[in-house]
């Protein structure tokens, strides 16, 4: 082991040492060992740690210590929507009347929290424009699936069988095609324009009655407004398909437009990212799916409804695709994200969508002097900037995110959209302040300068880790994922 | 009205509008068409202060009877255990519940080693060599099991016991949709999957038999049989759901020949949340590592040959393979991964198998109960801790009683098996005393008919 190795909590183990704190028996004593037949009694105990209360605290803080959230400071990650998560959402989450409550309690013992719930599918259904919502989707890319399972039901209820397609951006998420794929259709890419926007003519020219449904971000994730949505939407209806939003980036026009007046027949939300349940480390998340009023019919059941002042779990939904997800959706995050709405309200929310706009307007202006802007027009909550010029003195965009890190932040997504060569992609929220984002404008303009005048010093970056750039090769070649003794 | 997570001041916005060359913000959403232009206010509701909307949130958690006002022999899938303190200290951290998928590994040690744990005490637990990050629940878990083994295979045709739990196989039945796969279900007899009607099932086409251990009426499927069956045939694979917990004192399924090993770290850590976020585990062979659907975290070194940690076999997934990827899963479940980690490390090797033990005793007590009140406890096999009683009467009227005596009852199996009408599936867990069981036994005895 390396001095500057941290130890994992199975080299902190010691045999005989404790931390559980167990009920005594306090029942006459069972001999199970003899009830059990002798080859379904684990031989060799799984080797979980050996250790004290104290040094679990020390373990994990010290991890925590080598972990960065938004907390610790900016975190411009373009597409990832990093605001800051209340602390309210937090203690709220763990009421008792919320967080230890079972999901087959009787109904009428569960009242607050379906209360809770359905007031939620309401605020999401205004949010959005949409005629109905589900909450039942864990996560965005579970959402996008729920969502084109519906689609799929709704084609094949009409007779229309061969609608095998779904046409996705090239500089969409991974998950959009790979949601394609798993819920049976292939993908279809559509192309990006001189101004960063789908092409009508390549979209004119992959539509025809194979067409299920466009899958579309919009915002898309060059952080620019798809102004010709409505001609998309004629387009794909026209040719029998269905329009599918991905709310990736709603964050940039709550108030202002929504995906249901825009002719989306379907969307989800991430209520991880726009409405601050936290990102957790890569989740829990939470990916509720709304839909037109032609789709309800497919939503996955239990739907939450209410009936004469009672709110009801309804099962009996006979067009539902059925369950996607046990129990109804991931209640504690959808918690949090309602006890935000109600704290924004509709002027909050749309005060969100308005700074993150100019927030992220402001940046781009300022960086654009320094870093490539390949699409020079006003962007909404994130905006995309390539490394082009820098990658022509030998210093990559990785190289910048990486001397990022020994400026104290972490950098913006890189590499993405794939339509973008050397492509920086940020997206400072609404809850960061005029400081913060000039402190990492500076910051990148001093990068900049390093790239001129000394770009070793960025191309061996970071200098003030704990540890240094990683084997990844090493990694994936070899791969280590769990401790050996 | 001012909104305390909004901290542009007015002449913070003149100075950047002034940099951006716009006269107002409504000038950057001019490209949004006025035809969809939204002009109106959104319908929600008032913004509400923190000490109002708190009282507020209070109220409406207070309506909800739950597991700390009400004794509860409710399980099904997801249980009243105790959760060590320490968890709760450690998931508020928020350089851990702040963060995002750690793509940084220079910053982001800390989320990937404990990660890395995580798949380290998920592959102690189910004898299986690869378990990966994490998976959004149990239930979807055991579906890209199904879908893997489909892929793998290149076959289409998957058997599912009927023990396995109801909604875990709803929710296969969805995601079977997509790669158009025949599920056939498999009957059960006295509480545990019909071997005959399996070893008749299993033929060259199938891709997996699915089975629960232990199932959901809590008895203990004879894996080791049950493997032998599947593997009578070449390529047919074993998936089996366990509750982690019970693995405490059952032999672990990768030891019988699982292939595949999935279920839910609920047990370890998480609230009930009425029924999410839990925490799916993933756990499998060697051979099938790079199919493995999700982030996996793996051990290597820096430049200075540090040892660290790093996502790695991206090439598996979505936002490097696109339309090719092995799932479209993104988001895991990595917090409370991390609570699941903080429990098992709490609870510890000896602790383990202490608490599944007081499980199974407490459980058989209540049986031994049951029985001496003169109810028909109808399955006569080994279980872990749960098990099935018929009570002659509507179980849901029994529960809605049992409410207002202190106790949330167990679930009502008539919901998923029409056979079972009227029976109730108990589940005791160490958090129960010798009191509440009494109690509890004394009450369903005056209670059925």
């Amino acid at each position: 082991m390396n001095n500057k190795d941290f130890p994992l909590m199975f080299e902190r183990s010691k045999e005989g040492r404790t931390s559980y704190s167990l009920p005594e028996l306090d029942i006459p004593d069972f001999d199970l060992d003899t009830e059990i037949e002798s080859n379904y009694i684990r031989t060799t105990p799984a080797d979980l740690p050996e250790v004290s209360e104290l040094d679990i605290m020390r373990h994990y803080t010290g991890l925590s210590n080598r972990n960065y959230g938004v907390d610790s400071g900016f975190y411009p990650l373009g597409s990832c929507t990093m605001k800051y998560n209340p602390k309210m959402n937090e203690d709220v989450a763990r009421f008792d009347g919320f967080s230890h409550i079972h999901p087959y309690q009787e109904t009428e013992s569960v009242q607050g929290a379906m209360e809770m719930m359905y007031d939620l599918q309401s605020s999401l259904k205004e949010i959005t424009g949409m005629h109905e919502v589900s909450l039942q989707s864990a996560a965005g890319a579970h959402g996008e699936w729920t969502a084109l399972m519906m689609i799929r039901a709704f084609h094949e209820a009409n007779g229309d069988m061969n609608r095998t397609n779904v046409i996705v951006p090239d500089s969409a998420h991974g998950t959009n095609p790979a949601s394609a794929t798993v819920a049976g259709f292939k993908a279809i890419t559509v192309k990006t324009n001189e101004n960063g926007l789908v092409d009508l003519d390549d979209l004119k020219r992959v539509v025809d009655e194979k067409t299920a449904a466009l899958m579309l971000t919009n915002p898309n994730t060059l952080g620019l407004f798809e102004t010709e949505i409505i001609e998309m939407a004629e387009i794909i209806h026209e040719a029998g398909g269905k329009l599918y939003y991905d709310g990736a980036n709603l964050n940039a026009i709550m108030g202002y437009a929504r995906p249901g007046d825009m002719g989306f027949d379907a969307v989800h939300l991430n209520l991880h990212k726009t409405f601050t349940g936290p990102h957790g480390g890569g989740g829990p998340g939470s990916g509720p799916v709304g839909v037109s009023e032609e789709l309800a019919a497919y939503l996955p059941k239990p739907l939450l409804t209410k009936k004469e002042e009672k709110y009801v779990f309804d099962y009996d939904r006979p067009s539902s695709i059925g369950r996607v997800k046990p129990y109804y959706g991931n209640f504690g995050i959808n918690l949090r994200a309602y006890t935000y709405i109600r704290t924004m309200g509709a002027e909050g929310l749309k005060k969100a969508s308005e700074y993150a706009v100019l927030n992220a307007n402001y940046m781009m202006r300022k960086l654009q002097k320094e870093y490539d802007l390949p699409y020079d027009q006003h962007c909404k909550h994130e905006f995309v900037l390539s490394g082009k010029r820098q990658k022509k003195l030998g210093v990559r965009t990785l190289d910048i995110a990486k001397r990022l890190l020994d400026y104290g932040y972490h950098p913006p997504t890189i590499y993405f959209p794939l339509n973008v060569e050397e492509a920086m992609m940020v997206e400072p929220t609404e809850t960061e302040s005029k400081e913060t984002l000039d402190a990492f404008i500076d910051s990148m303009l001093a990068i900049a300068k390093e790239v001129e005048d000394n770009p070793e010093i960025v191309q061996e970056a970071p200098h003030n880790t704990i540890v240094n750039r990683m084997d990844e090769t090493l990694a994936a070649r070899k791969p280590v994922l769990r401790y050996q003794k | 009205m001012e909104f305390r997570y909004l901290p542009m001041t007015e002449s913070d916005k003149q100075e950047m509008l002034t940099t951006i060359g716009v006269d107002s913000t409504e000038e950057l959403f001019a490209d949004i068409p006025e035809q969809i232009r939204f002009r109106g206010n959104l319908n929600l509701k008032k913004p509400a202060n923190e000490a109002q909307l708190k009282k507020e949130l209070a109220d409406m958690a207070n309506k909800n009877v739950n597991l700390k006002t009400h004794a509860s022999f409710l399980g099904a899938g997801v249980y009243d255990h105790y959760i060590p303190s320490v968890v709760d200290h450690v998931i508020s951290r928020s350089e851990f519940y702040t963060a995002y998928t750690p793509y940084q590994p220079e910053i982001s040690q800390g989320e990937l080693q404990a990660i890395f744990e995580f798949q380290t005490m998920i592959s102690e637990l189910t004898g299986l060599p690869v378990a990966n990050s994490s998976m959004y629940d149990g239930g979807t878990s055991l579906a890209e099991a199904v879908n893997l083994s489909a892929a793998h295979t290149k076959r289409k045709k998957i058997l599912v016991s009927k023990a396995v739990h109801p909604e875990s196989r709803a929710v296969i039945e969805t995601y079977a949709r997509g790669p158009e796969l025949e599920i056939v279900e498999i009957d059960c007899e006295n509480g545990y999957t019909n071997l005959q009607q399996l070893a008749e099932a299993i033929d060259e086409h199938t891709a997996s038999v699915v089975v629960q251990y232990p199932n959901f009426f809590g008895q203990i499927e004879p894996l080791e049989k049950i493997n032998e069956l599947v593997k009578s045939q070449t390529k047919t694979m074993l998936i089996t759901s366990s509750n982690p917990l019970s693995l405490g004192y059952l032999t672990p399924p990768g030891e019988f020949g699982a292939d595949i090993v999935v279920g839910d770290t609920q047990v370890f850590g998480i609230p009930a949340q009425f029924g999410g976020p839990h925490c799916g585990y993933f756990a499998t062979t060697n051979k099938l590592m790079r199919k493995v659907p999700g982030r996996l975290v793996g051990q290597t070194v820096d430049e200075d040959g540090v040892r660290g940690f790093v996502l790695t076999l991206q090439a598996r997934e979505q936002h490097i393979r696109r339309d090719k990827a092995t799932s479209n899963i993104c988001s895991n479940q990595a917090l409370n991964a991390l609570a699941s980690s903080v429990a098992m490390s709490s609870i510890g090797k000896h602790g383990l198998r202490k608490m599944a033990v007081l499980n199974m005793k407490k459980a058989r007590y209540m049986k031994q109960r049951l029985k001496e009140a003169g109810l028909r406890v109808v399955h006569e096999g080994t279980f872990f801790n749960e098990l099935v009683v018929d009570l002659g009467s509507n179980v849901s009227e029994i529960n809605k009683q049992l409410l207002n005596k202190g106790f949330i009852g167990g679930y009502d199996l008539g919901q998923n098996y029409p056979e079972l009408k009227n029976h109730m599936l108990i589940a005791v867990t160490e958090s129960r005393t010798k009191e509440e069981i009494d109690i509890f036994v004394k009450e369903l005895g005056d209670l059925h008919e």
